[in-house]
Parts: C-alpha cells; sequence; structure tokens
C-alpha cells in the first residue's frame, strides 16, 4: 500500500503468529478497503480471533505486518490504539455499571469531553435500543442487550476502524438479527472486520469474505463470487402438476440429470437452457406451478472449502 | 488522566458488590465488637479493644487481598481487560486505576476499624505510627492481590485467596499469640509480615514508637515494597503483547 492509497484501511502482508509448534495463523495476507464489512469465516481455531488481536495490537506477530490506517501494527501501535474500537468475544462489559457508565467511561479512557460523552452515549444508547435501560447495572441485562452494549463501546470513540469479534455468539435468532440490523447501519460509514462462523451472518452483512482454515486463508471473495466459483452447474427445480415417463425421457435425451417425485422435477446440468426447458414442457402440456433456479449457499462453499482445505 | 475513567470504574465496580460491603467493613466491626464481648469476659490483653481494633485490620485486610485478585482476575476473564488494552490506556494508568480505589478502600476500613474502637473504648497513643504500619499492610495486600489477579483465574484466586486468609488467621498473631503458639507456628508465623504488624501495633497503641519495632517495621516495609513493585511487574508483564 502506498501512502496516498487512501481507500484501502487495513493491508496486511504474510502475517503469522505461531503459540509454541501451533501456526495459529500462518502467512495470511489481505486487504480492507474503507468502508467496508469484511468477513473473516472460519471454524473454531482457525485463527480469526488471533488474526484479529494481531491487529489489535495484543499479539506480536512471529512473521510479517499490517498496516492499520497505515500505521504499522509492530511500530506503531499506540497510534492504532487511537482510531480502533473492539468487541470482543466475550461480552467485555463493567457490570456493576450501567451501560450509560458503561459508555462514560470508554469516553473518558479516549479523553473525549463531558459533552461530546453525553452526547454520543445517549446516541449509541438510541441505536441499540438501550434507553429503558440505559440506568440499570449490566449485569441485569439480557444476552442480546450486553451484546449490544459491548457493540456500543466499540463504537463510543467514533473508531475509524471497528473489530467486532463474532458478535452474536451465544445470542437467540431473533437478538441475533437486531444485533445484525445494527452492524448494517454502520456500512460505509465504518470499516469493519468481523470474525463469525455464522455463515449467514457473513453472507448477510459482509461486502467481503476471507474463509480461513487452519490459519490460513483458503479463500476469498465476495459472497457472490465465492458461490459463483464453488457452482459446479446450474440446478433448477420445477413444480407441476403431474409427471409422466415420456417428459423424462425427453428431459434426459438432452443430456439433463434428472430426478423427480410425483410433481417436482430436479434437472442439473453444466449450463441449463432454461427457454429450452420451459419450451419442452409446454410442448407436453405440463402445467408448470413453481420454477427456482438454486444457487449454491455459503454454507456448501465453506463446507467444501474447509473439508477439501486447498487454495480454490 | 485517562486512569481516572477506568479508577472511577473500579471504584464503583467495588463499592457495588454488596461482598465488599460485607467482608470488608461489616465483618471487621463484627469481629471487634465480638471480642471486645469475650474481653469483658476475660479480661485476656489480646481482645482488649485498644489491641483488638488496628489488629483485626491487619486480617480485614486480607479481604482487600482477596477483592483486588478477584476484580483483576474477573476483568481478564471476562475479556473487558482485553478490551481496554486496544484503548490508549497506558502501563501507568492502568497501574494507577487498579490501585487507587483499593486504596481508598482501604483507608475506609482502617478508618471504621480504629472509631468502632474508640467508640468502645479504645486509646491509641500513638496514631501516626498505627496509621503508617496499617498503611504499609494494605499496601502489601493490595500488591499481593495485584500478583494473585495477573497469574490465576477467578476460581484459583478464590481458592488461594482462602489459603492466605486463613494462614493470616492462624499465624498473623491476631487473636492468637505466637508466643503461645510456639515451634513450627511462630517460625511460619513470623515468616510473614502479618505477624510483624501485629507485634508493631500492640507496640504503638500503647505508645511505643517506630525505632522501637524497627525489627517488625523493616519486616512490615520490606512486604510492602516487595509486593507492590512484584504487583506492578507482574500486571505489566501478564498484560504485555506477546
Amino acid at each position: 500500500m502506498t501512502p496516498a492509497d487512501n481507500s484501502i484501511a487495513i493491508d496486511i502482508q504474510q502475517l503469522s503468529k505461531n503459540f509454541g509448534k501451533v501456526n495459529a495463523v500462518d502467512g495470511i495476507s489481505f486487504q480492507i478497503r474503507r468502508g467496508e464489512i469484511f468477513s473473516l469465516l472460519g471454524t473454531n481455531g482457525a485463527g480469526k480471533t488471533t488474526t484479529i488481536k494481531m491487529l489489535c495490537c495484543l499479539l506480536t506477530p512471529s512473521k510479517g505486518n499490517a498496516q492499520v490506517m497505515g500505521n504499522s501494527i509492530t511500530d506503531h501501535p499506540e497510534k492504532i490504539k487511537k482510531i480502533i474500537g473492539v468487541s470482543p468475544q466475550e461480552t467485555a462489559i463493567a457490570t456493576h455499571l450501567s451501560p450509560q457508565e458503561n459508555l462514560a467511561l470508554i469516553g473518558g479512557v479516549f479523553k473525549l469531553s463531558k459533552d461530546l460523552i453525553k452526547k454520543r452515549s445517549a446516541e449509541l444508547i438510541d441505536l441499540m435500543e438501550l434507553t429503558e435501560r440505559k440506568g440499570s447495572q449490566s449485569r441485569k441485562l439480557s444476552g442480546g442487550m450486553q451484546r449490544r452494549l459491548s457493540i456500543a463501546m466499540a463504537l463510543m470513540s467514533d473508531p475509524e476502524i471497528v473489530f467486532l469479534d463474532e458478535p452474536t455468539i451465544g445470542l437467540d435468532p431473533h437478538a441475533r438479527k437486531s444485533v445484525w440490523n445494527y452492524i448494517e447501519k454502520l456500512k460505509g460509514e465504518k470499516t469493519i472486520l468481523l470474525t463469525t462462523h455464522y455463515l449467514e451472518e457473513a453472507d448477510a452483512l459482509a461486502d467481503h469474505i476471507a474463509i480461513m482454515k487452519a490459519g490460513k486463508i483458503i479463500d476469498e471473495g465476495t459472497s457472490f463470487e465465492l458461490k459463483k466459483r464453488f457452482r459446479k452447474g446450474q440446478s433448477l427445480h420445477i413444480t407441476t402438476d403431474i409427471i409422466i415417463p415420456e417428459v423424462l425421457e425427453g428431459l434426459k435425451a438432452k443430456n439433463l440429470m434428472v430426478r423427480n417425485d410425483n410433481t417436482n422435477l430436479f434437472i442439473e446440468a453444466d449450463e441449463l437452457d432454461i427457454y429450452d426447458i420451459m419450451d419442452y414442457l409446454r410442448s407436453k402440456k405440463l402445467k408448470i406451478e413453481g420454477l427456482q433456479l438454486r444457487e449454491p449457499t455459503l454454507d456448501e462453499v465453506f463446507i467444501e472449502l474447509t473439508e477439501r482445505g486447498g487454495e480454490s | 488522566m485517562r486512569f481516572l475513567s477506568l479508577s472511577k470504574r473500579n471504584f464503583k465496580e467495588l463499592f457495588r458488590d454488596p461482598v465488599t460491603v460485607l467482608l470488608g467493613i461489616a465483618l471487621p466491626l463484627v469481629m471487634v465488637l465480638l471480642f471486645a464481648s469475650i474481653y469483658e469476659r476475660t479480661r485476656f490483653h489480646v481482645f482488649s479493644p485498644t489491641e483488638l481494633a488496628p489488629v483485626v485490620n491487619i486480617f480485614s485486610f486480607t479481604f482487600l487481598l482477596m477483592f483486588s485478585a478477584t476484580l483483576l482476575a474477573k476483568d481478564k476473564q471476562s475479556a473487558f481487560l482485553l478490551r481496554l488494552l486496544t484503548t490508549p490506556l497506558k502501563p501507568l494508568d492502568f497501574i494507577l486505576a487498579y490501585l487507587l480505589p483499593f486504596l481508598a478502600l482501604s483507608l475506609l476500613m482502617i478508618a471504621s476499624c480504629l472509631l468502632t474502637g474508640y467508640a468502645i473504648g479504645a486509646n491509641y497513643a500513638n496514631i501516626p505510627g498505627i496509621l503508617l504500619i496499617l498503611f504499609l499492610v494494605g499496601i502489601t495486600c493490595i500488591g499481593l492481590g495485584l500478583i494473585l489477579g495477573s497469574f490465576f483465574t477467578v476460581s484459583q484466586v478464590s481458592g488461594v485467596g482462602s489459603i492466605i486468609i486463613t494462614a493470616a488467621s492462624l499465624f498473623g498473631n491476631i487473636w492468637t499469640p505466637l508466643e503461645m503458639m510456639g515451634g513450627v507456628f511462630k517460625t511460619v508465623g513470623y515468616a510473614m509480615p502479618f505477624a510483624h504488624a501485629a507485634d508493631a501495633l500492640r507496640f504503638m497503641v500503647y505508645g511505643g514508637r517506630l525505632l522501637d519495632v524497627s525489627e517488625h517495621l523493616i519486616w512490615v516495609l520490606a512486604y510492602a515494597v516487595i509486593f507492590i513493585v512484584g504487583g506492578v511487574f507482574a500486571f505489566k508483564w501478564s498484560t504485555r503483547p506477546k
């Protein structure tokens, strides 16, 4: 990254971290653009948290380096700590303090003025829908509320870069969805590095996804790119009123893989000519009740990649 | 003055926990009153309010040790400390922020114990000397708390802390004079700072000077310096980027 390249917020070059003989992070390189949500996906122990800890200057790399807004994590940790906000995997709040007091604590640590602390904590409490409980001790809040407070604390200093380490771990689907909504509101305003092992979370939120396994990045791209890369062919699901053997034979004659049950047809091929298939079915007087072109899910991509483990 | 925000938080965290008030303030007072009632019947000088109130204070500081160790271990375990380590706080800020609330609590504990003793008839002849000794014991316990909190988890802290509290209670020369116990008990007791502090205090409540208890004072001072410096280094070591 050149100093003039302002579009890059985080630039990681051959970053490694060893704990004894274990390579927790093994020579990873990638870039995160300003304002994007970048998700690090991986199973437990893949190296996601270790990567975040190095970028937050909590761990020193064994090899390689990274620049956070142009500052080296090894040479200028003090500069980096002024421009980042971190929500660790654990809730990491002061349990005997209220949400308001927790936010004021972070404001004080960042030397914000009293007026600014008041203003910003009110905004964040409102954004995270904690207004009704802003004066209660945080230990009395629900898990979802505590998690939202943890994210609010990461945002209190108005950081340029936010690290969210598994922000929805242990939350029920409803609470998880509401945390997603808040993260989504930050899209474009903050650069966010999000680690998760919920694939739908990365799919819903991230502009860019990197998949980690055993300390290595095994693939990266947008959700669309990853799915496209792993699409082995196309799959068409048709619901119809009745399926006659003659139709099945006709489709197979077109070199299509066909499966069926009473009213469902599953057609697969490297490239499907949907118009041709539809014309054929109409010519056989079949009544089409439903049609769905199925894409691979991120789950399928992830499982395929992590089980195989190689470079894509 | 970034440390003040964290210091304020630690203070609130400490005082909003009923266990602090119960064990740190209420229990020592109950002990002073209880032993004073025994004194009324036995007239055994160790239990007289004058001797007992400052010496019970030594015992109560072992809870101070537990509080500081537990708070630090809890902050480590809950990743709250980890969050703070990603902020611009410097090592000195952390150390001040974790020391000051406990110093405040130790002063409160000293005041409450001595005043309760005073209220039931204690008479302290050398108050500055008593305050100095108690302050040094307080520092020792806070430092030891920082060491335990830096290296141990919350459950380990409660285990190790219980051993220290029991040891202080048995061998601390607090309600069982080591001279009476003798032997290995006496040797173990005088290897710790509590027994020396208790001896020094018993001398000073009747007007003894610091010079008169210089041997005990050196023990107490040495422990205070070793543990507070050790605590600072332990904290710095455990929070350094690895």
